[in-house]
């Protein structure tokens, strides 16, 4: 009981497994900080926007399963880098974008997209062609655009299903030895002239925009080559990007874990505290409020909360608090009541001094270990809970927690569909959290309770 | 204290608790459920008023029409007791007097397999199944984590303990309903030996209803035994190490008793109390845990229900589960509280 904060933290560092807690947390924070600088604000709030993830394909693997596989399936590919050339010939100006693709997978791509966005005047023409590495060159579409006097924005996707992508490609008809009339336009540009087999090699895109007198400027410019593959974690059936959720999930709950323990774990110290500490009728009084509270059954109540009042993830917080200080109460009373018979603290009440100064100043401190050992094993608590109402469907809709990934993955039967990528990082990373703080939590414990030292 | 003022006290406390948590169910759905209940009295007026041709073709005007219509839905909900908001007292102790004598109304939205709406057919239908898995699971979780725990427990730092008190650490760290998700990806898509609903296809009627809902009942089953052994047995055996400790089984040792008898019959006796505790506890919150489980698997009981009413909102459903899980749980904490009263009468003098 006497232990000091320094003795505290001299013995931790003698406890491997309390370490790798720590080193598990540290790295969850660099997580969340990874996670605000690659993905802004903005990006995850766009997570339940599905324009925002139009360009993603859906339900797709992670790309690194691509290394077990003896048949590599094509990735999505988003190119938003194309090199920009210019040109002016007289009263023409060329504006052209290149994307290059090394195309080394063993299957046809799904599609390809362009999606631009221009600012201009009068009625540029737009082209777009592709070079192979065998020396052919096809065109894929020309189009022009909307006709404007004055200075317009326009926006659009051009996709290989198009007609115009189509009919383009069937004046190369006589290059290729057999029909490519009933093929897709994917299909065409990733053959080979012999037989309709993929092509692989180096691929070269190329958008040319012409407009005569004024200048175009292009402010967007994205080449979308369809996959069945995507990123680090893969995508789900809503085309989202998993790895932005599951980034963006870690500084949400650490936030959760941390701030519905160390809030009461402090409201049940006090608590109990105070009520030890004033005895007799308070004493009373107070603990039977506290057997009410922690009879109640929490999950049903919490449900209720949550549905009627409201799911903002502060509120969740709050309505966890409600049920978690309730434990922590019960013990630290009695706690205090050892304390309260030492003989320093009956004779700073001797002389005079506050009840309330008493209680920070003498009590609380010796409880400090025991604080910081509550505070880690309330953690995973909060983090479970918190993922079980996000589970419902009764979580904060504007954040993307695991729970709530887990719940979608859930609602469209990620599980009976084989959808493991869906369904393991989200629960790995609520266990990986609940299990570090664990850890802390139990090496804390074996220094406060020598007891269990054996 | 004597054991019968420490029931006393207990039944008394108990039934605070019910009921405030009763207090606190109304209150929260109380103003919602009144505007549904006069929004469905406006309704149906209006529509017996429009429906008696004769009486509609006896007004003058539309405004006529409307102010009669009006005044016999204040005549209804007045007659009902609707006019009063829901924290007027009256209004409380009727709908608590109801609640306590079990009538919960019936359903707005959700029905029982076999129709009715009557919220206590829909609640007595679904009762039965979740306190068939979730009893037989805590049973067979509670007899393999003593068995392993007392095993472990005897021979502390041996390969078994060690494995033990790491799978209970890891293994309590999971959401149940997480493993859930991946039994059901390995045992319903991988390899297809059971199905991932769990709702039996064939209609409640059919004699091989219950077969079938036995086979559905397995992966859950299952599960919830993988997730809840471990921390069982990590629990039973740090109890029988602390009663290791002590003089008596020192003694029993020394007498010459064969260790596996002192540790299945005298160690384990002595962790009894908290024990019985613990399963009491654990019966009650498996049922309230139910809800996430049963909506993973699709489980046809108070789980999934509960989760169903709050999707559409049916309060009366709403209440009449949160009254009976309620009363469940405080069941078994106040059984758990006698038992340990029984066990130990340090408790009951504390």
């Amino acid at each position: 009981m006497s232990l000091t904060v320094n003795q505290v933290a001299q013995e931790f560092s003698r406890n491997k497994i309390g370490l790798v807690g720590i080193g598990i947390i540290v790295l969850l924070f660099a997580m969340s900080a990874a996670a605000v600088i690659i993905y802004p604000v903005q990006t995850f709030k766009e997570w339940n926007n599905p324009v925002s993830w139009i360009t993603y394909p859906k339900s797709s693997l992670p790309a690194w399963v691509n290394y077990f596989l003896a048949e590599k399936i094509p990735e999505h590919k988003i190119l938003q880098n194309p090199q920009v050339a210019t040109q002016t010939i007289g009263e023409i100006s060329l504006t052209s974008y290149r994307f290059d693709i090394d195309y080394n997978y063993d299957g046809f791509p799904s599609d390809f997209i362009y999606e631009y966005s221009a600012k201009y005047q009068g009625a540029p023409l737009l082209q777009i062609s592709v070079m192979r590495h065998d020396g052919l060159e096809f065109d894929l579409s020309s189009i022009s655009l909307p006709k404007s006097k004055a200075e317009t924005e326009y926006h659009q996707l051009i996709f290989s299903t198009d007609d115009s992508v189509k009919k383009s490609l069937r004046k190369n008809a006589d290059k290729f030895s057999f029909l490519i009339d009933p093929l897709s336009a994917e299909d065409v540009v990733f053959s080979k002239t012999d037989s309709n087999s993929i092509l692989k090699g180096h691929y070269t895109f190329q958008v040319n925009l012409y407009s005569v007198g004024s200048k175009v400027s292009i402010k967007e410019s994205k080449f979308i080559l369809g996959g069945k593959v995507y990123g680090v974690i893969g995508t789900d059936e809503l085309r989202r990007d998993l790895l932005v959720g599951l980034l963006w999930g870690t500084p949400l709950a650490l936030f959760i874990g941390i701030t519905v323990a160390v809030g009461s774990v402090v409201v049940g110290l006090i608590y109990g505290v105070f009520a030890g500490y004033k005895g007799k009728r308070t004493d009373e009084a107070m603990m039977r409020l506290n057997d009410v509270i922690y009879a109640l059954p929490a999950l049903p109540l919490l449900i209720i909360l949550a549905v009627t009042i409201g799911n903002s993830i502060f509120l969740i917080v709050g309505f966890l608090m409600i049920f978690g200080w309730v434990g922590v109460a019960k013990v630290s009373r009695s706690m205090a009541l050892q304390i309260k018979t030492l003989q320093y603290v009956e004779a700073s009440k001797m002389m005079g001094q506050k009840d309330i100064k008493i209680i920070f100043k003498h009590i609380l401190p010796q409880l400090l270990p025991y604080t910081f050992a509550s505070i880690a094993i309330a953690v995973p608590a909060a983090i479970t809970t918190e993922a079980g109402l996000s589970f419902l469907g009764l979580g904060d809709p504007t954040f993307p927690t695991w729970g709530q990934i887990l719940h979608d993955a859930n609602s469209f039967g990620a599980a009976a569909r084989g959808l493991w990528w869906w369904i393991v990082p989200p629960g790995v990373m609520i266990a990986v959290t609940g299990l570090a703080f664990v850890f802390i939590g139990n090496a804390m414990d074996v220094i406060v309770n020598p007891r269990l030292r054996r | 204290m004597s054991f019968k003022r420490y029931i006393a006290t207990r039944i008394v406390t108990m039934f605070g608790v019910l009921m405030a948590t009763l207090l606190v169910t109304v209150a929260l759905v109380g103003s919602n459920m009144d505007t549904i209940l006069k929004q469905s009295v406006a309704f149906e007026i209006r529509q017996q008023v429009t429906e008696n041709k004769a009486l509609v073709a006896s007004f003058k005007t539309p405004e006529e029409l409307d102010s009669f219509i009006a005044t016999q839905i204040t005549q209804r909900t007045k007659s009902l007791g609707l006019d009063l908001p829901w924290y007027a007292p009256q209004r409380i102790g009727i709908t608590m007097y109801k609640i306590l004598i079990l009538d919960f109304g019936h359903a707005t939205f959700l029905t029982s397999d076999n129709g009715s709406s009557n919220v206590k057919d829909i609640i007595m239908e679904k009762l039965p199944r979740t306190i068939l898995l979730f009893t037989t699971s805590t049973i067979i979780i509670s007899l393999l984590g003593i068995f392993l725990g007392a095993l472990s427990g005897a021979k502390v730092n041996s390969k078994l303990d060690r494995l033990t008190s790491t799978f209970a650490i890891v293994s309590s760290s999971f959401p149940v309903w997480w493993i859930g998700m991946l039994m059901i990806f390995a045992f319903a898509f991988t390899y297809q030996i059971f199905p991932a609903r769990a709702t039996p296809t064939i209609p409640a009627s059919d004699p091989g209803y219950f077969g079938a809902l036995l086979y559905h009942m397995t992966l859950p089953l299952i599960t919830l035994v993988l997730i809840g052994f471990g921390s069982w047995a990590y629990l039973v055996r740090n109890f029988l190490i602390g009663i290791l400790q002590e003089d008596f089984v020192m003694a029993k040792k020394a007498i010459g008793i064969p260790e596996r008898k002192i540790i299945f019959k005298h160690a384990l006796k002595n962790a009894a109390p908290p024990i019985v505790t613990i399963i009491a506890l654990s019966l009650s919150g498996s049922l309230g845990g139910a809800v996430i489980t049963e909506a993973v698997f699709d489980w046809p009981g108070m789980g999934r229900l509960y989760f169903e009413a709050i999707g559409v909102l049916d309060l009366p459903v709403i209440i009449g589960a949160t009254y009976v899980l309620t009363a469940f749980f405080l069941g078994s904490v106040f059984i758990s509280d006698i038992l340990y009263g029984y066990f130990d009468p340090r408790v009951r003098t504390g």
